[in-house]
């Protein structure tokens, strides 16, 4: 694993972050620096906070409406729920791939330049150059190059999945966020897409949630482990999996607990 | 994510390979300052020794590493719970070549005896291939070459039997020579033991292959 290249000043920093949900905390004081080019795995029981966690990265729980969130996200150096924060433009760079794919009932074309067009790009040659260099890098071009007008709700699973990765990739973010993204998928398009992470992880920032703890570790070059909120540990994967430091991280990883 | 691993697989695989050429050198370098009594090649052997000293540690890194984040299974695991072993081998087979320095350097203070360094290179010579042969049924997963490696063992401890009686025979003629001939006699049981341990290795092969746990003839 790739934990050698720990020392990169961090692409996303988490500090003290609190989060409500009414009356009931989420997250307590819970801090995580996401570094740049590296697959960065949040794992836990259920409940433990870690999609939370991961939606507040590109303030998805803003949607919901009794959340309050006190601490800081910085995006670089920029506070993300900063006053200054375009929550547009931060979706943009902090993308986001959710554990069902979910393509617009639209076709493949229509699906990658959805965001081009929303940010006023029409230029055909343009759109092309992008739907091609998308598709290619989500490892899809070569399957769907000719049947780009064909709907995307037909393909197989793995490949709508690979889909939404195109579709992220075309307005070039800058971290990408994937939340269970292998959960109903199938071990062997759970492959593709893992080995698409490993190759995306060369241009891209990464940060998956995943309750499947063994895809954390075939993956990750970082994992934190939380529990009831609390960041328990967190640390380079290989030592998180070989000599954590924390005796409930022991008990998780090694099937104790949850 | 058969890629990845498959790519850490590789990386284990050449550091074992590095280890045995750095052992197998040691081996056959450690017999030549016994024969041409020229102790100039002893920092060297040192030095792979200390080598050979971090693979293994590197090596069982790696191991633990494969174990814990890719949960191996069937031939995948053999080979690497084999990978363990057969880096231990490697790394006594390297201590025993620095034990034969040792004897080396106390042989230097006297004249030598000389017919019995006419079968020690030769002996040498069937203990270093015997490492390479093993190592290399290990890495290929060749059961046909490990084999070939188990045979070899029983002409090595024929060579060991033979110095040893060569060797006593002399010591009851004049006992002057006895520090010696003891010398050359634990030589001789140091190369017998590099011998064993590629028959480990080469054991570990053919568990790797078959699956087949060959040791204290149970096949």
């Amino acid at each position: 694993m790739n934990a050698s290249s720990i020392q990169t000043p961090p692409r996303m920093t988490v500090q003290n972050l609190d989060l409500f949900y009414g009356d009931f905390q989420a997250l307590q004081k819970v801090d995580l620096l996401v570094q740049a080019n590296q697959i960065t795995a949040l794992i836990g029981p259920s409940g433990c906070g870690k999609s939370t966690l991961l939606r507040c990265l590109n303030r998805m729980n803003d949607l919901i409406p009794s959340v309050k969130v006190t601490g800081e996200v910085l995006l670089d150096t920029q506070s993300i729920y900063g006053s200054g924060m375009d929550v547009c433009q931060l979706r943009k760079r902090v993308g986001m791939v959710f554990q069902r794919p979910n393509p617009f009932p639209l076709s493949v074309w229509d699906n990658v330049t959805f965001g081009l067009r929303v940010a006023g790009i029409s230029r055909k040659a343009q759109l092309q150059e992008i739907v091609e260099r998308s598709l290619r890098a989500a490892w899809l071009w070569d399957q769907l190059k000719d049947q780009l007008n064909s709907p995307a709700l037909a393909l197989p699973m793995d490949q709508q999945q690979r889909l939404c990765v195109a579709r992220l990739l075309a307005v070039e973010p800058e971290v990408i966020l994937m939340d269970e993204p292998c959960s109903a998928l199938d071990p062997i398009a759970t492959g593709k897409i893992e080995d698409l992470m490993i190759e995306l992880r060369e241009h891209y920032t990464i940060v998956i949630v995943t309750h499947n703890m063994q895809q954390a570790a075939r993956i990750s070059d970082l994992s934190g482990y939380m529990l009831l909120g609390d960041m328990i540990e967190f640390g380079p994967t290989a030592t998180i999996f070989t000599n954590p430091t924390d005796k409930r991280t022991q008990d998780y990883i090694s099937g104790r607990y949850g | 994510m058969e890629r990845h691993f498959d790519e850490q697989l590789i990386i284990l695989k050449n550091a074992l390979i590095k280890m045995s050429t750095l052992s197998e050198a040691m081996i056959s370098d450690a017999i030549q300052v016994v024969c041409n009594r020229d102790t100039s090649a002893i920092p060297a052997i040192r030095e792979h020794e200390e080598e050979v000293n971090r693979l293994q540690i590197e090596i069982d890194g790696i191991c633990l590493r494969l174990i814990a984040l890719y949960q191996p299974a069937a031939g995948d695991l053999r080979f690497i719970l084999g990978a363990v072993k057969t880096n231990g081998d490697l790394e006594r087979m390297a201590d025993l070549s620095i034990n034969i320095c040792d004897k080396a350097e106390q042989l230097m203070t006297e004249p030598s005896i000389e017919p019995l360094t006419t079968s020690l290179p030769d002996m040498a010579a069937l203990a270093s291939q015997m490492v390479k042969e093993s190592l290399h049924a290990y890495v290929n997963r060749s059961a046909d070459r490990a084999r070939a490696v188990l045979l070899r063992d029983d002409q090595l401890d024929d060579m060991n039997r033979r110095i040893t009686a060569d060797l006593l025979a002399l010591m009851k003629k004049d006992a002057g020579i006895i520090t010696r001939a003891l010398n050359l006699l634990l030589i001789a049981r140091n190369l017998e033991r590099i011998g064993d341990h590629a028959t480990n290795i080469a054991e570990n092969a053919i568990f790797v292959v078959k699956g087949l746990d060959v040791r204290h003839h149970h096949e």
